[in-house]
């Protein structure tokens, strides 16, 4: 039987890793190599790595951890495929198919692709034509505006017309593979996932949808697999603080009876 | 095999740290001096098939398989396009080493494409197989499958819907569905088996 994935996320920011709390305030965690290493010895399920900078400016600003300095997303995608054996989805301003050929020849499985498809429809078609649909992840930030779910891109700044239903029907009909849902008023408060949205996007589209936003606890993830249909449960600030988490999660899953791989940690060569 | 594929370099890293011996390439010597060769693969049947008329000496190759029988391993789409036909946006021929043909997975009420963690039924034994379990979960992620018209090319079948063919080989052919580089202990162990295959044997 097909697993349910447990995946964490990485957001990095002028090339340090970040945690973020409601799209606006950041913490620098660190090295955006290290922390990928980790996480593959703690066999997690895949890895979702977010570029949420906004410019060209990246500086690792040391290079004295065993890891050398680096001065573009895909050099530092690079030096991630290395450490990562496991599969890697990759976004964050990807705005053209040369984008996603780069970051795919530097080690991506797949990329996740939003304010770009919102403006440009045919381009999740144009992706996944030459990648294959399994490439392309469209991802969807949900905010809640006046009582209704409204979708927003640029990073959570643009509102625009869709519910999040409405978009990503739209998505899997122009070819998207994946949904990832992330609720930006869950976004770093710990206070579990958005059970409702996950639910009505999940019993809606029939590709497989990425959970994302809130987890403060392992329970919720326990949650959202019993009260919704998604595919994968996501979360960034958890992983961090904490010794072999993704391995903990999983154990605490895995002892409950959830359908998810049994916890394991691989040591790398 | 170099032929213009996404994403090679996940395939190249995990060989790189099973052996220093790994070229990335799809030129004439390096097919003649090889001693396992491996076709990955990812996206669409026909925009694969095409990349690969284009960029593989195909003659070559064969003599290599067929005639000096190195052991070949095709993964996802690699896996695919040894069949006689496929039926994604069209239809397109295959290299046909293994009969078949290349359908979508009949995944009934499941989600599409089929992402994630699944396990390996194994039919038969395979020295790909050697100190794997029966039930070993690999890393997946493909809306299309490999139907086998000999049942005797069948190694593994996993359950997505319905159970498809998720290890084919014949002779010195291998091919998977599931993306071993991305499979972890299992994936690894798997490639090792593989590359620890001689040319003679089966």
């Amino acid at each position: 039987m097909k697993k349910k994935r447990l995946i964490p996320i990485l957001l990095l920011k002028n090339g340090w890793l970040v945690q973020s709390k409601e799209f606006c305030r950041y913490q620098n965690l660190g090295n955006p190599v290290a922390a990928v290493k980790r996480l593959s010895q703690w066999a997690s399920d895949e890895l979702i790595y977010l570029d949420i900078s906004k410019d060209e400016t990246y500086d690792l600003r040391r290079d004295d951890q065993g890891y050398q300095n680096r001065h573009s997303f895909i050099d530092i995608i690079k030096d991630v495929s290395t450490v990562a054996f496991m599969p890697i989805t990759v976004g964050g301003r990807i705005r053209t198919l040369k984008h996603i050929k780069d970051l795919l020849s530097a080690g991506a499985d797949k990329v996740s692709i939003n304010s770009k498809a919102l403006a440009d429809k045919k381009f999740i078609t144009e992706a996944a034509k030459e990648f294959g649909s399994q490439c392309v992840v469209v991802s969807i930030d949900v905010k809640i505006v006046n009582g209704e779910y409204k979708v927003f891109s640029n990073g959570g700044l643009v509102s625009t017309d869709y519910t999040p239903v409405e978009w990503a029907s739209i998505a899997e009909s122009y070819g998207a593979g994946e949904i990832l849902l992330n609720s930006i008023d869950r976004d770093g408060m710990k206070n579990g996932y958005d059970i409702n949205l996950l639910e009505n996007v999940a019993e809606k589209v029939n590709i497989p949808v990425i959970a994302c936003g809130g987890v403060g606890a392992w329970s919720h993830f326990a949650e959202a697999l019993d009260k919704t249909s998604v595919d994968a449960v996501a979360a960034a600030n958890i992983f961090h603080y904490s010794d072999q988490s993704v391995y903990y999660a999983k154990k605490y899953l895995y002892e409950k009876n959830y359908n998810v791989r049994a916890p394991d940690i691989l040591s790398v060569n | 095999m170099d032929y213009g594929a996404g994403n090679i370099q996940s395939v190249y890293n995990i060989l790189l740290a099973i052996t220093p011996d790994v070229t990335v390439s799809n030129k004439l010597n390096d097919i003649k001096l090889a001693t396992h060769i491996i076709l990955p693969g990812v996206g669409a049947f026909g925009v694969a098939m095409d990349k690969i008329r284009n960029k593989i000496p195909l003659a070559i190759l064969e003599d290599e398989i067929f005639q000096n029988k190195k052991p070949f391993l095709g993964i996802c789409v690699g896996m695919q396009v040894l069949a006689t036909k496929g039926y994604e946006f069209g239809e397109h021929e295959g290299l046909g080493w293994i009969p078949g043909s290349v359908k979508k997975v009949n995944a009934d009420s499941l989600p599409l494409p089929h992402v994630g963690w699944n396990n390996i039924n194994i039919l038969r034994e395979s020295p790909l197989l050697k100190g794997l379990d029966d039930k070993q979960d690999f890393y997946f992620v493909h809306s299309y499958k490999l139907v086998a018209d000999n049942e005797s090319d069948i190694v593994a079948k996993t359950q997505y819907g319905e159970n498809f063919n998720s290890i084919v080989s014949r002779d010195n052919i291998f091919g998977v569905q599931f993306h071993p580089e991305k499979s972890q202990k299992a994936g690894r162990l798997l490639l090792e088996n593989f590359l620890k295959l001689q040319v003679e044997s089966r």
